[in-house]
């Protein structure tokens, strides 16, 4: 792992009307590590990633990639530069196969007179390379053209994923990946963003779920007010720290946390630091 | 052993059990086949002058316009939308080729070419309706009837447009198969289906058509440009209306403002009949066309064996009902 810095963002600003989404917001994702990030409702961190993977256009601020100032202004301009997101609701298209899905947008044409003439898609190769993409994230399937609809929450999730990162060049964002799945699945799918960052491409975990930030997450960016508050390592504080931080009973200053109020950080269990 | 957990349950994948019943189900144009099969078997049974090739081309005669216009129906539906207008643009495409050619003294082919664009444009300002505006695809196509049927009427003033030139009745003449007479225009429709069936399911276009209907929001965050799919859908489909044109004036022999009126709803039928689901996403080209063949083949048979017209529209009816509710159970059986 290195410390290069791949996405970074200084001081963004979204307002929506009288409301302030983002008020000034940093980030900063390093190269091979999973960075979660966190923060209450309304904390910011939904329209930061927004901002980060072009669903938005932030009012103010300035987002880097590799060192190169970018300005996305559609998904696709992100997904262009190499930054791919898994959404939330999983955005497969059920009644269709894990190739198709896996392709749709990007599709393998046949070579010669029938791709170029005759549009014809090239289906083998394109059920090879999900194979191997599959097979790489060590996704385990019966088949592959079975309509993704038949598969369980954590399979399509494995899909979603395993589609993210064949295409992704830089970053993989992960909404809420767990969200909707059981103990297993979820353990299976932290093992899956794991694998991800081993393969080198550091990941951006947005979760509600301490324990499963706490077992998978290299740092973590927590987000409040429409900034960020702090950037921690994960061995650093403990959960029930992290959370006061995140509500803000405690405050970072100079890396040490220091008791903002009292009885929110007594109630956290976090008082006597 | 090692310490990752592979994502393959070590039982059956949760599904497998409903799922040997859905996908038999799902494989939506199996069905409609076997229901093929069986009406052809029976009908066959029930009179000896079923069976026979020159019923079959009468068959196929009867059926490959509102195939055609069922085409484009199918594209329409397969991206969840749906085409009340396919008819009456047809009505209204046949009268702009025959009196151009005919009245307006153009050459046939430049008159038929016309005909086809001028479809072509009504089914653009369909698309456009529907992805700019945002219209229901049932409103701007209900509207897009009205405005048709109207214009059919005015620029015809009523009168049927005859004395074609032979090119434009070209498609209704025949050849010979087997001592059995097919026309030109059956080879066409069937033509068309092989075409579509090939674009819809060996393109990337086809299988964005799919993905458009079975889930937008998803389609289009994978980069897929669903608006400009929609567009070309409906102009496409607009495009295979003219086409259906053609072939309806090669069939009549004649300009007839009153055409296209019905069939609408006939193709919607086709299309349902041939398990295509209404929902978008799912279904066949291939199937329409059985669909088509199902309605003709009971219209024919019930009339040989001599039962009266109106349980025609009965059984169509009931098939139709019957066609849906399989596509329902069959995508419940698949949750």
């Amino acid at each position: 792992m290195t410390d290069e810095t791949r996405l970074s963002a200084r001081g963004l600003v979204k307002r929506y009307g009288q409301v302030t989404a983002l008020d000034g917001a940093d980030f900063d994702l390093r190269a091979g590590e999973v960075l979660a990030v966190i923060g209450d409702n309304g904390a910011g961190k939904t329209t930061l990633i927004k901002a980060l993977t072009g669903a938005i256009t932030p009012d103010a601020g300035l987002i880097t990639l590799d060192g190169r100032r970018v300005r996305f202004r559609t998904p696709l301009d992100a997904r262009r530069a190499g930054i791919e997101t898994v959404y939330q609701e999983l955005a497969l298209a059920p009644a269709l196969d894990i190739p198709t899905n896996m392709f749709l947008g990007r599709e393998l044409r046949r070579k010669g007179v029938l791709g170029s003439v005759f549009r014809m898609l090239d289906k083998p190769r394109m059920r090879a390379e999900a194979a191997r993409h599959m097979a790489e994230l060590q996704i385990g399937l019966r088949s592959l053209s079975s309509a993704v609809e038949n598969l369980s929450g954590g399979q399509r999730q494995g899909v979603a994923v395993a589609r993210a990162a064949a295409w992704a060049r830089h970053v993989v964002i992960m909404d809420e990946p767990t969200a909707a799945l059981g103990v297993r699945e979820s353990a299976q799918v932290l093992d899956l963003i794991g694998r991800v960052r081993d393969r080198g491409l550091p990941v951006v975990l947005i979760s509600h779920n301490m324990p499963h930030v706490f077992e998978i997450a290299d740092r973590i960016h927590i987000q409040r007010l429409g900034r960020r508050v702090a950037l921690v390592g994960k061995d650093d504080y403990s959960m029930p720290e992290v959370v006061a931080i995140m509500t803000g009973a405690l405050r970072v200053e100079d890396s040490a946390a220091v008791v903002v109020d009292e009885a929110a950080a007594e109630a956290a269990g976090v008082a006597d630091r | 052993m090692t310490s990752s957990i592979k994502m393959a349950p070590p039982e059956p994948m949760s599904t497998a059990g409903p799922s040997a019943w859905g996908r038999l189900l799902n494989f939506s144009t199996l069905g409609p086949l076997a229901a093929l099969v069986l009406a052809c078997v029976y009908f066959s049974l029930q009179t000896d002058r079923f069976l026979t090739g020159p019923n079959f081309s009468l068959i196929l005669q009867q059926v490959m316009v509102v195939g055609t216009l069922a085409i484009g129906q199918t594209l329409v539906i397969l991206t969840a939308g749906i085409d009340l207008s396919n008819g009456a643009i047809m009505g209204f495409g046949s009268i702009v080729m025959t009196k151009f050619a005919v009245d307006g003294g153009m050459p046939p082919l430049v008159a038929i070419l016309l005909g086809i664009a001028v479809c072509g444009a009504f089914g653009l300002a369909n698309g456009m309706l529907v992805t700019r505006i945002k219209l229901p695809p049932f409103i701007v196509t209900l509207g897009m009837l009205n405005i048709a049927f109207a214009l059919t009427h005015i620029y015809s003033n009523e009168e049927t447009i005859t004395k074609l030139p032979p090119m434009l009745t070209a498609l209704g003449r025949t050849f010979d198969i087997g001592g059995t007479r097919v026309t030109y225009g059956t080879l066409v429709a069937i033509g068309m289906f092989l075409v579509f069936a090939f674009v819809l399911s060996q393109t990337a276009w086809g299988r964005r058509v799919y993905a458009t209907g079975n889930n937008p929001e998803a389609t289009r965050l994978t980069g897929v440009p669903t608006r400009r799919i929609l567009l070309s859908v409906y102009t496409v489909a607009g495009l295979v209306y003219g086409v259906a044109a053609l072939l309806l004036v090669a069939r009549t022999g004649v300009g007839d403002p009153k055409a296209g009126q019905t069939e609408n709803l006939e193709s919607i039928t086709a299309v349902v009949i041939g398990g295509t689901s209404l929902f978008g996403g799912r279904g066949a080209v291939l199937g329409t066309l059985i669909g088509a063949l199902i309605v003709g083949v009971f219209r024919n048979g019930l009339q040989l064996t001599g039962v009266q017209p109106i349980y025609q529209i009965l059984i169509t009816g009931v098939l139709v009902i019957l066609a849906v509710a399989v596509d329902q159970i069959s995508r419940r059986r698949n949750r």
